[in-house]
């Protein structure tokens, strides 16, 4: 039921995607970071650390995204027992990583002027911080794990590990945090100013696009490796 | 539409994911009382009993509340509904002011006087630039 997903035909596609999605990558964080650093405005109490925002928050949420999509995907592998998807999960996952710990560590940043810690055990970011952990003992498995057993264990890692999800995501509403809770709603008006939004979704769509580089890159990878095995198929 | 094994793995994984949930729920429901970062003043007048340990109390800034001395700095939490009376002395963070957000930790006196140890500045979930504030204020 999943024949387009057939690695070889999926290779001849995602070797040549590479070099294309790098070079909108560039445009894109380019466009992204003039915004951010130099057009975009100071905030009326924060003044230049509200900068730091533009990072952090793409980080986090496509940390969160990639944890849900890998989450997913694993659902499906447990019940289709699809190979194809084990590699796709697995070639998701350091980019995810990456910038769970990016979020964390310019979050940290971020904390130190503004509040006054660089840590607090509160709810937001002690789960964001289970998040990585998460994404560790995912990756961590890939690796120790006999290849036999290894994609099921990985998924089961990722279905107990998306429970966190929401409650990242919530964290803030639910429980008393030192973290602010959200400026962007969809249901109710955000509290960032426009100007402000902008660079905030440049800056998304650019932190998609590596994610999508580094996941294109792992996947052909892992494609060249089992090529090399001698083996045709999955 | 799918075999009788894949329909069995659904029903089986679904139970299995139902049950983490429902784990994890129960953990953070117990674990309330820890997983909160700060109480309001309003929390401090009904505790049960007043603990020797420290603890977060967190708030609004009350309105020409603040009064520094050689010492320390005197202000008071409010939440709008109680509050309470805060002493520190040590440095505050930047962004420590009047009608803004804050979390003090420390120690209760009683229930209505708070020795902090640390100050923590709250910060809010509005964003904007300066001139965009200027009038918002103007307007009032």
């Amino acid at each position: 039921m999943f024949n387009i997903f057939s690695p070889s035909k999926i290779f001849s596609i995602t070797s040549r995607a590479t070099k294309y999605v790098f070079a909108i990558f560039i445009l894109i964080i380019s466009v992204g970071l003039i915004e951010a650093l130099f057009l975009s405005p100071k905030d009326y109490i924060q003044s230049d650390s509200v900068r730091i925002m533009y990072v952090h928050v793409p980080a986090a949420w496509i940390s969160l995204g990639i944890f849900s999509l890998i989450a997913l995907l694993s659902i499906s592998i447990l019940i289709f027992k699809n190979k194809t998807f084990s590699l796709i999960a697995k070639s998701l996952a350091p980019s995810g990583f990456i910038f769970s710990i990016i979020a964390l560590v310019t979050g940290s940043i971020w904390g130190k002027p503004t509040w006054g810690t660089w840590w607090a055990w509160d709810a937001r970011i002690t789960s964001m911080l289970i998040l990585g952990l998460f994404y560790l003992m995912y990756i961590v498995a890939w690796r120790v794990i006999s290849p036999n057993n290894a994609n099921k264990v990985t998924s089961i890692i990722a279905i107990i590990g998306v429970v966190n999800i929401p409650v990242i995501k919530f964290s803030v509403d639910w429980w008393s945090t030192l973290h602010q809770p959200s400026s962007i709603n969809i249901l109710s008006k955000s509290t960032i100013h426009h100007s402000m939004l902008v660079p905030l979704i440049i800056m998304t769509a650019a932190f998609a696009l590596f994610s999508l580089l580094i996941f294109l890159m792992k996947y052909n990878t892992e494609l060249i490796k089992i090529k090399n095995k001698g083996l045709d198929r999955l | 539409m799918y075999g009788k094994k894949v329909k069995l793995r659904i029903f089986f994984f679904s139970i299995i994911f139902l049950a983490i949930l429902l784990t994890t729920f129960l953990i953070l429901k117990s674990l309330e009382e820890n997983v909160v970062y700060f109480i309001s003043p309003s929390d401090v007048k009904v505790l049960p009993e007043l603990s020797k340990k420290k603890i977060r109390i967190g708030g609004m800034v009350k309105k020409d509340s603040i009064e520094t001395n050689a010492k320390e700095i005197l202000f008071i939490i409010t939440d709008y509904k109680s509050e309470i009376k805060v002493s520190f002395s040590g440095s505050i963070p930047n962004l420590f002011a009047e009608e803004k957000g804050v979390v003090a930790e420390g120690f209760l006196k009683d229930r209505n006087y708070f020795t902090a140890k640390k100050i923590l500045a709250k910060h809010d979930e509005n964003y904007m630039p300066p001139e965009v504030k200027k009038a918002l204020e103007s307007k009032k």
